[in-house]
């Protein structure tokens, strides 16, 4: 099954948006940081990501996430 | 009694509560003395609230509502004694916040989120929720209080233990001013049927404290926080003194896991130390706001315990519950009781107990009938008693002194 980048993007966006930013502030470039996501959202997100794509996304991997762009490229390159 | 030392008198300077009567400290008691029941379908739930017209998307989320009702009581008691710029070094500020079970609907949510997808779908924000010790969490985070913070558990005397726990902590000096109280949210078909398994629950569905004809507690869900402050500090900066909070005490009756130690005893003696905490006689006592639960045995230990402590004076004093009209709010219930007594003492009003129609002949003292009356004082500023008494035996009685110039 392959997964386009709008595909991944659009879930990624939805997915952080239900934890409290407004979606308007979630762009590619936007940092974590700025959106007030924590490490307990990006765990959410994780159990997201493996349960729709099947891409493990670990605590190590997490670290280096600083922007949505940085996420969703991680996730489309692994599911690929 | 030990020999006075110095001890720093304790003031309360806000007030908040989320209860099935609305939110806020003011129609607590306005609207149980109106007679207002909030209890529908057999339980008091808080049924006006909605987490997202009170707290962020990110706030609501990642609480559970116990913490949600506590979060939104402790903001109406800190907008009320200082609004946003507190008055005092953060590392001075305390909080106390109580629960009997802490986060119920989180647990349950959980439970089956693993019993359906796997352990693996556990959520990472099910520990920060159902913690008992979440409420007192969020408080602090929200309000930035850096000094001692903790849950305290004593199921249905949780929230009176929170507010004696905060008054010593101003009173040895390790805190300025404590943001203090209980929570609860325990509504769940589990909770119920649980609580029903041990036929604690009114079959009928209506509270009657002190009713021949009460058959069991209704439960109910809420918070209540007070402010408490150093009487001293508080007068320098001008706060408006709303009460003292002038004595407290506990006991417990080592007897059984559930019921009531039948005489009374241990009971009347964490009443006779709380007057004597207040440096007051059992005949200086005002009004009893009763734990008054509506059970067979709780009704009547607490009857014989207010006898046995108070002695003559027991006849003339006025006790009522507020079980009757919100329910019982379980680790919530010592916290929003004492907010009801603070307002009894500012209003000079005494609201009934509702549901009180058929008096039990055993249970003979001044229960309140009816309407709400004047509080009744000898020209010094009124003395009221809260009791709380719960589950495994623990016993606290707060000891509350309207604040100098009040009715």
């Amino acid at each position: 099954m392959s997964v386009t980048t709008e595909q991944v993007e659009s879930r990624v966006v939805e997915t952080l948006a239900s934890f409290g930013p407004d979606a308007s502030q979630i762009t590619r470039s936007a940092t974590f940081e700025e959106l007030d996501i924590d490490s307990l959202d990006l765990v959410e997100l994780a159990q997201v990501v493996e349960e729709d794509y099947g891409v493990v996304l670990k605590g190590e991997d997490m670290k280096e996430l600083k922007t949505v762009g940085d996420a969703i490229d991680m996730i489309v390159e692994r599911a690929g | 009694m030990s020999s006075e030392r110095h001890r720093r008198r304790v003031v309360v300077t806000g007030l908040g509560a989320v209860t099935p009567l609305g939110i806020g400290a003011v129609p607590l008691h306005d609207r149980w003395t109106e007679g207002v029941v909030g209890i529908s379908d057999g339980a008091g739930f808080c049924r006006d609230f909605e987490a997202v017209d009170h707290l962020s998307v990110k706030e609501a989320r990642r609480l559970d509502r116990f913490s949600q009702f506590a979060l939104v009581a402790a903001g109406e008691a800190i907008g009320q004694a200082w609004g946003e710029e507190a008055p005092y070094d953060p590392f001075r500020l305390g909080c106390v916040i109580a629960t009997g079970i802490g986060g119920q609907a989180t647990v349950e949510t959980n439970i089956r989120i693993m019993d359906t997808r796997g352990s693996k779908a556990v959520s990472p924000l099910g520990i920060p929720g159902y913690m008992p010790n979440a409420a007192a969490a969020a408080v602090t985070m929200k309000h930035g209080l850096r000094g001692q913070s903790y849950g305290v558990v004593s199921a249905c005397a949780s929230g009176a233990h929170a507010v004696g726990a905060a008054l010593r902590m101003i009173q040895y000096g390790d805190a300025d001013a404590v943001v203090c109280g209980g929570a609860e949210a325990a509504l769940t078909d589990f909770g119920f049927a649980s609580f029903h398994a041990m036929q604690a629950l009114s079959p009928t569905g209506v509270s009657r404290p002190f009713d021949l004809r009460r058959d069991g507690f209704v439960m109910g869900e809420g918070a209540g926080v007070l402010v408490l402050e150093d009487a001293e500090s508080a007068a320098v900066r001008g706060a408006t003194i709303l009460a003292e909070v002038a004595g407290y005490a506990s006991t417990t009756d080592a007897h059984h896991i559930t019921a009531p130690e039948p005489s009374g005893a241990p009971a009347a003696r964490a009443v006779e130390l709380a007057i004597r905490d207040a440096g007051a006689q059992p005949d200086d006592v005002d009004y009893i706001n009763a734990h008054g639960t509506s059970t067979q045995l709780n009704d009547a230990a607490e009857t014989r315990a207010i006898k046995a402590a108070l002695g003559d004076a027991a006849m003339s004093v006025p006790v009522s519950s507020t079980k009757s009209s919100i329910g019982h709010l379980l680790g919530a219930a010592g916290a929003v009781e004492a907010i009801a007594t603070v307002r009894t003492l500012q209003t000079g009003v005494i609201a009934p107990t509702l549901g009180l129609d058929e008096p039990d002949p055993e249970l003979d003292l001044d229960f309140v009938p009816g309407e709400a009356r004047a509080l009744g004082t000898n020209g010094h500023p009124p003395l009221a008693l809260s009791n709380s008494f719960a589950f495994g035996g623990h016993n606290v009685v707060l000891a509350l002194r309207g604040a100098p110039g009040k009715p």
